[in-house]
């Protein structure tokens, strides 16, 4: 019905998107109230959703310029909980997306952006994750070069960093699928 | 010849937003038949009403087509204008070119054309409707109120006090349901009991009241003004004649730790009980399930220790029937007791309890007698959280609605909590606080201002055990979503108030409507709040939807005025829409064949046989006879009947099949 | 006799928890069950994919599903608690959206049916484990234990559909029938603060830690986790947890496979638990009697 409504806010986007629809929360703040790092967040979870609810563009900004929705560790934990089914985690990974497509992203972020970025690299060319590489992209691009090395020498002696990455058959094959759905 | 006036209502823009009224007027005045047709902006206006009328008058009309709402609302207000105009007002037929048009397309010709349609067939029915006059039914003058609670008590004792019988049907031991159970009430503190108990006297009392507790409608039927109401009167294991009262064996019986009903689990009864000691009847029932003589074949100390040997093991389930004319559901509610809320440990903890259980601990006549005293090791509680919407509102894991009563009973705990531990702290995790009655805004005001209620705005996100302390865990969203946790010592969880168990069964034995959440459907949410969709049979207080006390009492008294209205004539006026078996001149007298399928088959036992005698009274033919009283205009017989020897009247065959051909035809 | 079933280590399995793996093989070796690999098998995306790249997050995964489907397996055993989620997700969305589904199929290039059954470590256990476990179970696990589940085991319920998200007990169960007691306590769902071990270690260190510490608060003497993350979460990143709480933290982190493996007798190569990094200090006694396993309640009157 509303289709033919100009509505270019965030909200409006992310229900075409993920049929996630903002307008169903009603502020109870039990997602807040369960979430492991509401505390870390400059907008808790119901916060963020009263937010998209304003579809207010400053606000829209806010969000997608905010640590908020990097901090989120997709636990589920408020979908579980929230009274109205609303995916939080689905609509965290929509503004997450967004951010990155608009540059918004905050700056304090960009650690947790490298390491996930670093892993879909290690990915790309291999088509299995390897940890050494992961950890060594992660650390040129977060220059935190220094974090963990101390852990290197006792995770080599449990066997539990592997020096050569496993390389899988179909690894040209995943990384086409970087290349194909980079667009989307 | 026909002469068919037709009017088109615009119904405000309810049906002239999408249906172009004025072209439906003038397609309709060149139907074959019609003389008339007009539009107009509210037809059922006086004005509008004055219209059809006056239009009788003028033109000397033998049939009216208001095409308008829905016939449920108004047929009634044109048939009476049809009638003050000499016009017979069965002769007048409702087109439903709202709810069954305007309301469900968008605007389009073809919506006009849809209205157009509608019009059409009812003018090809009303052409060949006849006049038909109303049939009259005795009323039986007896209410059966289903349900002994401040509804069942408040409308019996309206009914009764009209001087019409009453029987009220309870299915515990005991009338007084959950009112009884309350502490004191809100917004005035006024003791529940003290209030309730005078009334239970009453209704055990009155002359023009037969009390059965204990007791279950087995089956209904007939209808408005006769229903014949068959109630299972459910073993006490007592001859209630001889039982005097006295207590003795209840207080012999040796089964002395089950958990009471009544007290919600925090205290314990007998096998053989009273649920509560103002109980009405104050005489015993034995609880078969947990009775030492029905599991193990012997004990007896209450057969020994009765003064009037009024104790029957062998007493087995009775019946009685009752001819009513009415029946009254006030069948109330339960709230909501399962560990959906595993994140509450309700159901896990012993010091979490839902709101029943802490009315009986706020209560003088409780188990703490009256003395706030956590269950799980009677200590008094330094701090109490109670948790709002618990189960309320959430579609998710509870119900979608608001239980409307929580917030002013919560409101109600914590201040009756800090009345007797002054030094506790209440807590109220609250989403909103919905205080919409009489001073109930006040009252709210008066426990977070006076009594230092602290109200947190925001949820709980898990309560758990640690180190003989709740933890509860929670959010404040006035503070941006701050974290709050409290060490409680005890957790109150508003949980949602739910239909009464057995709702749906019985709405089923009665064939009246009820909603997804299993609560009894008024029959116009505004308009009959007090009536279901079966004539006859109203409802009132929480067995529609969660009500407070004022609502329930509200309720049953406006039931009961529409019961003692309904008796207040002797005679029952009703539409003769009803089925008939045709019959001819002789020598067939009747196309009917006498297969008497239809017999078996009538849900309301209205047909029998009558036999056809000549004038020296030999029989000629047996046929179907439908009595006009019992006959609902169902039809189901006249679909069973093979050689369509019967009619309903108003929509007999000549009627439905003009209305298919109109559609059908091109126009 | 012996039952082939098809598996999916994931990455993780691999490398950092390759213990894991190896208590799984060794476990479904005593029980007579093959576990086949998912040929040529990929990453399934984790994380990062899903943050980062939502058709991606379909696709991986999605490959992996080809995979299996055209080495005709109908079900695969998925230790990885992340694995098992994306794994289940993704079929979940796939099978009832049928745009998305083509759109991934095209990517790469297969015709999934999403008609796999994707089992995680649990109902592996309960499958082919727990109804033989007492005919070769040489000891007991006669300690308080407690059972983390953590987040993607249990949610979201509506897809995952295994136990439920609040105090959850199919582990629970499982240590029981070993003889161990496992405790009651409430953090059973919280997160350990998953991917973010490395980038951001000290918000893991205040998650993980509240967590540790709860068991040990408790009594418990060991906590059984299925779930890499978490396992490194709360064995690896000990010291950041220690840090945050500002106090020694010791009690042991075992998967659940390893426990099993450690009541039927394995040693500490075949359980991998010399891989650990908090040391674990269990001994476990002879079992004598077979444990009950389920403990009748008797009435009261």
């Amino acid at each position: 019905m509303s289709a033919h409504i100009e509505n270019n806010s965030l909200s409006a986007k992310l229900q075409h998107a993920t049929e996630v629809k903002s307008a169903k929360c009603y502020q109870c703040g039990k997602c807040s109230a369960g979430c492991p790092v509401s505390n870390e967040m400059e907008y808790p979870p119901s916060v963020a959703m009263r937010l998209l609810q304003t579809e207010d563009p400053e606000n829209d900004k806010k969000l997608l310029k905010s640590q908020t929705i990097w901090l989120c560790v997709s636990c589920e934990m408020c979908l579980s909980r929230c009274p109205m089914e609303i995916d939080i985690p689905k609509a965290m990974d929509f503004m997450r997306q967004k951010s990155l497509a608009e540059g918004l992203s905050h700056p304090k972020s960009k650690n947790i952006i490298s390491f996930h970025k670093a892993f879909l690299d290690s990915i790309k060319f291999t088509g299995r994750l390897h940890e050494i590489s992961l950890v060594a992209d992660y650390k040129l691009r977060s220059w935190h070069l220094g974090q963990d090395v101390g852990m290197v020498p006792s995770m080599l002696s449990r066997g539990k960093l592997p020096i050569l990455p496993e390389m899988i058959k179909g690894r040209k094959q995943v990384a086409e699928f970087f290349k194909k759905t980079k667009k989307t | 010849m026909a002469r068919i006036g037709v009017f088109i209502c615009h119904c405000g823009e309810n049906i002239s937003a999408t249906v172009d009224c004025e072209k439906v007027a003038k397609v309709a005045s060149e139907f074959p038949g019609v003389t008339v047709s007009v539009d107009y902006k509210y037809m059922c206006s006086d004005p509008g009403q004055n219209m059809v009328k006056e239009a009788i008058l003028e033109h000397n009309l033998t049939g009216v087509v208001v095409s308008a709402c829905s016939p449920r609302m108004h047929e009634p207000t044109f048939r009476n204008a049809c009638a003050e105009a000499g016009l017979n007002p069965f002769l007048c037929e409702m087109a439903n070119i709202r709810e069954h048009c305007s309301w469900v397309h968008e605007k389009s010709d073809a919506t006009t054309d849809k209205a157009i349609d509608i019009v059409r067939t009812l003018v090809e029915k009303v052409k060949r409707n006849e006049a038909l006059a109303p049939i009259y039914v005795p009323i039986t003058k007896t209410a059966v109120v289903i349900g002994g609670g401040v509804a069942g008590i408040q409308a019996s004792l309206d009914i009764a006090d009209a001087g019409h019988k009453v029987v009220l049907v309870e299915r515990e031991p005991s009338i007084g349901g959950h009112m009884s159970q309350l502490s004191e009430t809100f917004p005035t503190l006024d003791c529940s009991q003290c209030i309730l108990t005078p009334r239970m006297v009453d209704v055990a009392r009155h002359p023009n009241i037969t009390l059965y507790t204990y007791a279950e409608i087995e089956s209904v039927d007939g209808s408005i003004g006769n229903f014949n109401v068959k109630i299972r009167l459910k073993s006490k294991s007592l001859d209630e004649k001889l039982c005097t009262g006295c207590g003795a064996c209840i207080q012999k019986c040796p089964v002395k730790k089950i958990p009471s009903e009544f007290e919600q689990g925090l205290g314990k009864r007998t096998a053989i009980y009273v649920p509560f000691p103002q109980a009405v009847p104050n005489k015993p029932v034995i609880d078969r399930v947990n009775c030492t003589y029905y599991i193990k074949g012997k004990c007896k100390v209450c057969e020994i220790v009765c003064p009037t040997k009024a104790i029957r093991f062998d007493q087995e389930d009775s019946f009685v029937e009752v001819q009513a004319g009415a029946l009254l559901l006030a069948t109330g509610f339960d709230v909501l007791k399962t560990n959906f809320f595993p994140e509450y440990g309700y159901g896990k903890y012993e010091d979490v309890i839902d709101g029943l259980a802490f009315e009986r601990l706020a209560s003088a006549s409780g188990p703490t007698k009256g003395e706030i005293r956590r269950p799980s090791d009677g200590e008094i509680p330094k701090k109490i959280v109670f948790i709002a919407c618990a189960g309320s509102r959430d579609p998710a894991k509870g119900i979608e609605y608001c239980s409307k009563i929580c917030c002013m009973y919560t409101a109600k705990h914590a201040m009756l909590y800090k009345h007797k531990v002054h030094e506790g702290t209440p807590y109220i995790f609250y989403m909103d606080i919905r205080a919409t009655g009489k001073m109930y805004e006040e009252f709210v005001r008066r426990a977070i201002e006076e009594d230092e209620v602290k109200y947190i705005r925001g949820r709980v996100s898990q309560v758990y055990e640690k180190n003989g302390k709740l933890i509860v865990r929670g959010v404040d969203t006035l503070l941006m979503g701050q974290a709050v946790e409290i060490e409680a010592d005890m957790v109150v969880l508003a949980t949602a108030g739910i239909a009464s168990p057995g709702s749906e069964e019985l709405a089923q034995k009665l064939h009246v409507s009820y909603d997804k959440h299993k609560f009894f459907s008024e029959a116009h949410p505004k308009l009959k709040p007090v009536e279901t969709n079966t004539a006859g049979i109203y409802l009132a207080g929480a067995c529609q939807s969660t009500k407070d006390i004022p609502e329930t009492v509200a309720a049953a008294s406006g039931a009961a005025a529409k019961i003692a209205g309904l008796f207040s004539n002797d005679l029952l006026k009703r539409d003769p829409l009803i089925a008939v078996v045709k019959k001819c001149a002789p020598p067939l007298y009747s196309s009917c064949t006498g297969c008497f399928m239809c017999i078996p088959v009538c849900p309301y036992q209205a047909i029998d046989k009558e036999e056809i005698k000549d004038r020296s009274g030999n029989i000629i033919k047996t046929i179907s006879h439908i009595n006009p009283g019992l006959c609902q205009g169902c039809g189901t017989c006249v679909a069973f009947c093979k050689s369509k020897s019967i009619d309903i009247l108003g929509y007999n065959h000549d009627q439905v099949c003009a209305e298919v051909e109109a559609l059908l035809n091109e126009w | 006799m012996q039952k082939k079933i098809g598996y999916y280590p994931g990455c993780s399995l691999e490398g950092s928890s390759r213990e894991y793996s190896e208590s799984v093989v060794t476990l479904a070796n005593a029980f007579d069950v093959e576990l086949v690999q998912v040929p040529d098998w990929n990453c399934c995306g984790a994380t990062a994919a899903h943050n980062l790249n939502s058709i991606l997050s379909f696709s991986l995964p999605a490959r992996i599903l080809a995979k299996a489907q055209e080495a005709e397996m109908d079900t695969i055993v998925v230790p990885c608690a992340a694995c098992y989620n994306r794994l289940t997700m993704v079929q979940h969305e796939l099978k009832k959206n049928d745009t998305l589904r083509a759109e991934v199929n095209g990517i790469i290039g297969a015709e999934l049916k999403c008609d796999i059954k994707i089992l995680n470590i649990v109902q592996f256990i309960q499958m082919f484990v727990a109804d033989f476990v007492a005919s070769k179970q040489q000891f007991l696990f006669d300690k308080k234990v407690a059972c983390y589940y953590g987040c993607l085991l249990v949610r979201p319920h509506d897809v995952l559909d295994f136990d439920r998200t609040e105090d959850p007990q199919s582990m629970d169960e499982v240590m029981k029938s070993l003889g161990a007691n496992p405790i009651d306590w409430p953090f059973k769902t919280e997160c350990c603060g998953a991917g973010m071990s490395v980038s951001r270690t000290d918000i893991v260190g205040r998650l993980s830690g509240r967590i540790v510490k709860e068991a040990a608060d408790r009594g418990a003497e060991a906590i059984i986790v299925a779930c890499p993350m978490c396992h490194s979460n709360l064995d690896m990143r000990r010291p950041a947890l220690e840090k945050a709480m500002g106090e020694k933290l010791t009690i042991p982190v075992l998967y659940i496979s390893q426990a099993i493996d450690m009541a039927l007798g394995k040693s500490q190569k075949e359980t991998g638990i010399n891989r650990h990094f908090v040391p674990v200090n269990i001994s476990l006694q002879n079992r004598v009697v077979v444990p009950e396993v389920v403990l009748e309640k008797t009435e009261e009157n």
